[in-house]
């Protein structure tokens, strides 16, 4: 994984071990979107097998019956992790989208800010629904 | 020295650029690559489609009732096995890039471990679907 310029630049004598694997150059980052986007990728994969199968099981189900189902703790939370996953996840991916189609540095910056926002309000808005099936089924049970 | 490369009769000569896609012969490789971009693109969609689900079901039955309307009639079927299959074709793309990602199967098998993806996307979402008629009709 080094840097082929490192193998036979002088960089390499004055480089500590424990700084080549901190993988940080003169920006002080550059792994954390990578390995983010990979953290809530894997995340995302086991995520999306459990909400499959509440998908499949909440077809053809009527009103309380979901309420019931969505607002159980079993699926509720499993719910709202993937979609924090989910939200992050698709914030990064739509990042590199924009820095890799969107040539006008105004516009690039505007897009970025707004897919921050979009990927907060999406999280947001889930959280928020969950919790009030939550509460729907506990009224309903009461 | 460079002035013979860079300027013809005094003015520049434009900067070579890479060749692009119309010049490519498609490589599966490549077009997964591609696929991987606007499935997670389609995915946006896919996620406020079952955000709008979610926020109908908090809102009561009336709500409810209205998305089921629209998610389950043809066009909304339709556009939901479309996400379907753009979700998981994402995902068995992402479990291609961590198996890349450990330095794995790089060589002559990457052409196979890329048709998978298409192979076992549409055989996923088929069979997914399949369930969901099945439990439906009984």
């Amino acid at each position: 994984m080094r840097h082929p310029l490192r193998q036979t630049g002088h960089a390499q004598q004055f480089e500590t071990p424990l700084k080549r694997i901190r993988g940080l150059g003169t920006a002080r980052e550059g792994t954390e979107h990578f390995i983010r986007q990979r953290l809530t990728g894997l995340a995302n994969a086991i995520l999306v097998v459990v909400l499959a199968v509440i998908g499949i099981a909440l077809s053809g189900k009527t009103y309380p019956e979901a309420v019931e189902m969505v607002g159980s703790v079993w699926v509720a939370v499993p719910l709202a992790l993937a979609f924090i996953s989910v939200a992050i996840h698709m914030k990064l991916g739509v990042q590199v989208v924009i820095e890799d189609y969107i040539q006008n540095e105004g516009a690039r910056v505007l897009l970025s800010l707004l897919n921050t926002f979009f990927a907060v309000a999406v999280a947001a808005a889930a959280l928020f629904a969950i919790v009030r099936i939550m509460l729907a089924a506990l009224a309903a049970g009461a | 020295m460079a002035s013979a490369d860079t300027e013809v009769s005094g003015g520049r000569r434009p900067r070579p650029l890479s060749p692009h896609l119309s010049i490519y012969r498609p490589i599966v490789t490549m077009v997964m690559s591609i696929m991987h971009r606007v499935t997670g693109m389609m995915n946006v969609a896919g996620l406020l489609l079952v955000l709008f689900y979610l926020l109908a079901l908090a809102a009561g039955p009336e709500a409810f009732a209205t998305a089921n309307g629209i998610y389950g009639s043809w066009l909304g079927r339709i556009v939901l096995v479309a996400f379907t299959w753009s979700l998981i074709h994402h995902a068995v793309g992402g479990i291609r890039h961590f198996i890349w990602d450990t330095g794995h199967m790089l060589g002559e098998e990457r052409y196979a471990l890329s048709w998978m993806t298409v192979t076992i996307s549409i055989l996923v979402t088929t069979v997914l679907w399949a369930l969901i008629v099945v439990l439906e009709a009984v």
